[in-house]
């Protein structure tokens, strides 16, 4: 055996050796996930298929080279052959592979047909992205949502430069969990109606074998039918700007009876949150008050663009601090902004992911933070007339 | 006119040229013609452009090297993933390869120079200042382009920081100077081949480089294309990507990947014809199923033209059109499969030897091939679903651009590089480089597969706390690999400076009209053309 062989098989083995006995084997996945679904495990299947059919081709290729290139050497005095065509054996490895592709094909098909069937549904639900969150809609149901990651920010933010890590421990489902879950029936057949209201999104959870992008001005269709109730998480999968990595996606699926016990409960609270709604028309807050609630709606809406420090990200996402808008601007103007959002930028509205006093809390807040002195104070009455609802 | 007489007015011209005032210092360089100078620009180029590249992917692995963000802000990571993204494909890869067919093509079919040579010159000279522009936006207020190196609109349209116009432009002076350098390369084939060379006794490198080259006129006008609709989108109010004013974000996707997928093989098909070339010479036996081999380039070039929505399978296709890009791209993996089993056939009972360029190039064989195999995986659409989009498809694709083609350029450099500067490379330190780069880059790309089947999606700049030991690895094997290249550049630079005395043909099993010239090569050469029996 040559130096050079020696040195291979050394390195190679050095590197598969310390892959196979690091602990990266015992709390790591490794392969796909065979998932909840009829769907999910067949295409778990096909995953194998695959990879068995890929492994043993490689094995009979990279045997034939090896072999070839341990004996067929010219230090062990190989002397060359001098064949160099065959139309017989052209014709021949390019018929097999042919073969083993239609036997890929032909279950490839199949699943895909049964994916691609969304008829006859029990639930639909419409899912809209926006950047960084997604937003539930139940048809039929008047149930709406969103759904925003609930991973505290101390927790992924260290920027000290230091890789020890920070004072903050991550919990167990750090940046894959959520404020509120969708939540789903088993054993029914749930469709998903999948749209964007800015840039392209993706929604995907693993364990449905479901991926499907959410394109602006378009609505694309998903479905599954889950057989075993649980807490499923998954990820945006489509890069959708600066927090694309922190939108995860949680799905909880429920029996039957608790699921209609949850939507009972959601129809309560809707009613609950009107009441509240009207209620805080007619009470005004004070101004700690308003402070106190606009500094967590702020940090839970607007921080992520506008920063904690309302310096912003200019361009992109204007400064707060000390900009003309928020001081001496217009309150309704800016109540408006906030509201319905800007037309081709970034922002979005927040009328329907907020309550009239957390708006009103958040204007307060935006014109009396961070040094700005407007000292001006804005209540749901306010919040409500100037948005003309 | 004849070959000839264009043989000879070239020859003439370059004769005139250089005789009476050859240029030196910085002139030299602006000036030449000279398809060896031009040549070694690119290839300089290339690689200036690779470590700047590498350098950005290693700012990315440090900040994933652990969970929570500690480098870079998110908005950045973006930009940084976006310009290696954009630098690796346009500046180091697609230039090296223009490189090889500068300097090699001519000498290979006994042709005097390249047969556009003034042109030549300014397809290079435009490229550095196309990636100026494009880098420049790092020190901007708006920050380099951060919409990912595909540009999906909206996200590189109306929600963009500001740097699409900076970015359009650079695309399209990429654009420019590759469809330059094309026509150049397509035009040499065509009327410079020295007399007897029919098409079929071309050697498969010269094959490889003509297919890309029309590849390259084939689908750069649409990339320019897209990129002005992007800026219309932006600056102009015009909606073709905008649903609200009838147009369809999906749309660009199509357009996109309709230059995106043939670039593909832009990018790994002159591979092909490097390692067709190095394998026969250490093998000491003729490349098996030499016109298959044409055949299946060809086949690969046509099927790239049909396959380009295997991307798209997510953005919710009609069943019959995932149905006929899946069927298609499986197709791919016959014509490829002949390559892969004739370059096992071709070793099969030869008289090997293993000098680097033959490492890298089996290296290239089985690495590239499970790039492959990953691949055909990614091409059923119904598994594509959970890979899509995933480290696996990252995986995936580094396989076949970092040890197919970046290892295929590194056999051909020092395959040529005793022929490029009279000199042997020193060969202890080439295997350095080599088995540091072996090790490191499956260290670093491997177990990717696995992150992407456990489901970590691309793009993002921090991530679930299950994924965290295999991207402590992946970033160990990243930071192995990019310092494991400046052995490379150790290595040119002794070959440059000296080393051993260079035969005109330094490997006993090589074959081709570029051994038969001195090493170095001259200045010029083939100013009468040889004769091909």
């Amino acid at each position: 055996m040559s130096k050079d062989n020696q040195r291979w098989l050394f390195g190679s083995g050095l590197f598969w050796g310390s892959l196979i006995s690091s602990s990266a084997w015992a709390d790591s996945k490794l392969n796909l996930t065979q998932g909840v679904t009829a769907i999910s495990r067949e295409v778990y299947d096909l995953h194998m298929f695959a990879l068995y059919i890929c492994t043993a081709i490689g094995v009979i290729v990279f045997g034939a080279m090896f072999w070839s290139i341990a004996f067929h050497r010219k230090s062990k005095g190989a002397k060359p052959a001098d064949f160099h065509e065959s139309t017989k054996i052209e014709i021949l490895w390019t018929a097999i592979p042919i073969v083993i592709l239609i036997g890929m094909a032909v279950p490839a098909t199949s699943t895909l047909i049964e994916m691609e069937d969304n008829d006859n549904s029990d639930v639909t639900i419409q899912v809209t992205g926006s950047q960084w969150k997604w937003h539930y809609k139940y048809f039929d149901q008047d149930i709406e949502f969103y759904s925003v990651l609930s991973t505290p920010r101390e927790q992924y933010e260290n920027h000290n430069g230091s890789f020890t890590g920070n004072d903050f421990e991550k919990g167990q489902n750090y940046l894959l969990e959520v404020d509120k879950p969708l939540v789903i029936p088993a054993n029914k057949k749930v469709r998903f109606l999948l749209t964007s209201d800015d840039v392209i999104h993706s929604w995907w959870v693993p364990a449905f074998a479901v991926k499907q992008d959410a394109n602006p001005g378009f609505i694309n269709e998903a479905w599954t039918k889950v057989d075993k109730p649980g807490i499923y998480r998954g990820q945006c999968a489509e890069l959708c700007g600066k927090d694309h990595g922190f939108m995860p996606v949680v799905v909880e699926v429920k029996s039957e009876e608790d699921y209609d016990i949850w939507i009972n409960e959601q129809h309560a609270l809707t009613a609950q949150a009107a009441e509240a709604e009207q209620a805080s028309l007619n009470t005004s807050m004070s101004k700690e008050e308003l402070m106190q609630l606009g500094e967590t709606t702020y940090m839970a809406h607007c921080a992520a663009c506008h920063q904690p420090t309302g310096l912003g990200l200019p361009p992109v996402f204007p400064a707060l601090k000390d900009s003309e808008f928020t001081t001496t601007g217009s309150i309704e103007a800016h109540i408006d902004v906030v509201v319905n959002g800007r037309a081709n930028t970034g922002m979005q509205g927040y009328g329907k992911q907020l309550s009239l006093k957390e708006i009103a809390a958040v204007v307060t807040y935006e014109r009396n933070a961070w040094g700005n002195d407007s000292g001006d104070i804005v209540q749901s009455a306010d919040v409500k007339a100037a948005s003309g609802e | 006119m004849t070959t000839d007489t264009i043989n000879e007015s070239l020859a003439d011209e370059h004769h005139g040229d250089s005789h009476d005032h050859k240029m030196t210092g910085i002139k030299r360089w602006l000036y030449t013609t000279n398809h060896k100078d031009i040549g070694t620009l690119y290839l300089w180029f290339s690689f200036i452009m690779l470590l700047t590249g590498g350098a950005l992917a290693m700012v990315i692995r440090a900040e994933l090297f652990q969970p929570g963000l500690q480098i870079v802000e998110p908005d950045f990571f973006n930009q940084l993933t976006t310009t290696h993204g954009l630098i690796m494909v346009f500046g180091a890869i697609m230039p090296a390869f223009t490189g090889f067919a500068n300097w090699m093509l001519p000498m290979m079919i006994g042709a005097p120079d390249m047969a556009l040579p003034r042109m030549n010159n300014w397809s290079f000279w435009i490229l550095p200042f196309a990636f100026a522009i494009l880098l420049s936006s790092f020190f901007m207020e708006s920050g380099a382009p951060n919409f990912g190196w595909t540009f999906y609109a909206p996200l590189s349209t109306t929600y963009s920081n500001g740097s699409t116009a900076f970015f359009v432009f650079a695309v399209h002076i990429m654009g420019i100077s590759s469809i330059m350098g094309a026509i150049n390369i397509v035009v040499t084939i065509m009327n410079l081949r020295a007399p007897g060379m029919t098409y079929m006794k071309m050697p498969l490198f010269v094959w490889t480089f003509f297919i890309t080259a029309y590849l390259l006129i084939a689908v750069m006008p649409v990339l320019a294309g897209v990129v002005t609709m992007l800026l219309t989108d932006t600056y102009f109010g015009t909606s073709f990507f905008d649903a609200a004013g009838g147009g369809d974000p999906v749309m660009f996707q199509h357009i996109f990947w309709f230059f995106g997928h043939p670039e593909v093989y832009i990018m790994i098909l002159p591979a092909f014809g490097i390692v067709s070339t190095i394998i026969p010479a250490f093998a000491r036996k003729k490349l098996f199923g030499y016109s298959s081999m044409v055949y299946a380039t060809a086949s690969i070039a046509l099927l790239s033209f049909i396959v380009w929505a295997h991307h798209m399978f997510t953005t919710g296709m009609p069943l019959f059109g995932e149905l006929f890009f899946m069927y298609c791209t499986m197709l791919i993996a016959v014509p490829t499969g002949v390559k892969v089993f004739n370059w096992v056939a071709t070793m099969w009972r030869g008289s090997m030897t293993f000098e680097i360029p033959m490492m890298f190039s089996i290296a290239f064989v089985i690495l590239f091939t499970i790039g492959g195999f990953s691949g055909l995986m990614l091409a059923l659409t119904p598994v594509d679903f959970q890979y899509h989009d995933t480290y696996f498809v990252v995986a995936h694709f580094h396989y076949v651009l970092v040890t197919g083609s970046l290892f295929s350029i590194y056999a051909g450099a020092y395959y040529w590089l005793p022929k490029w500067t009279g000199h042997m490379y020193n060969d202890s330190l080439a295997k350095w480089h080599f088995w540091c780069s072996l090790i490191s880059v499956n260290l670093l790309f491997f177990p990717m597969h696995f992150l992407g089947l456990a489901g970590m999606p691309r793009r993002i700049p921090d991530y679930a706390l299950q994924f965290a030991d295999f991207n402590k690895w992946v970033s160990i094997g990243g930071f192995a690999f990019g310092l494991s290249q400046l052995i490379f550049l150790a290595v040119v630079i002794k070959c440059i400076k000296g080393g051993e005395k260079a035969p005109a043909k330094p490997w006993d099993g090589a074959e081709g009209l570029e051994w038969t010239v001195a090493s170095p090569a001259p200045y010029h050469t083939f100013s009468t053309p040889p004769k091909i029996d």
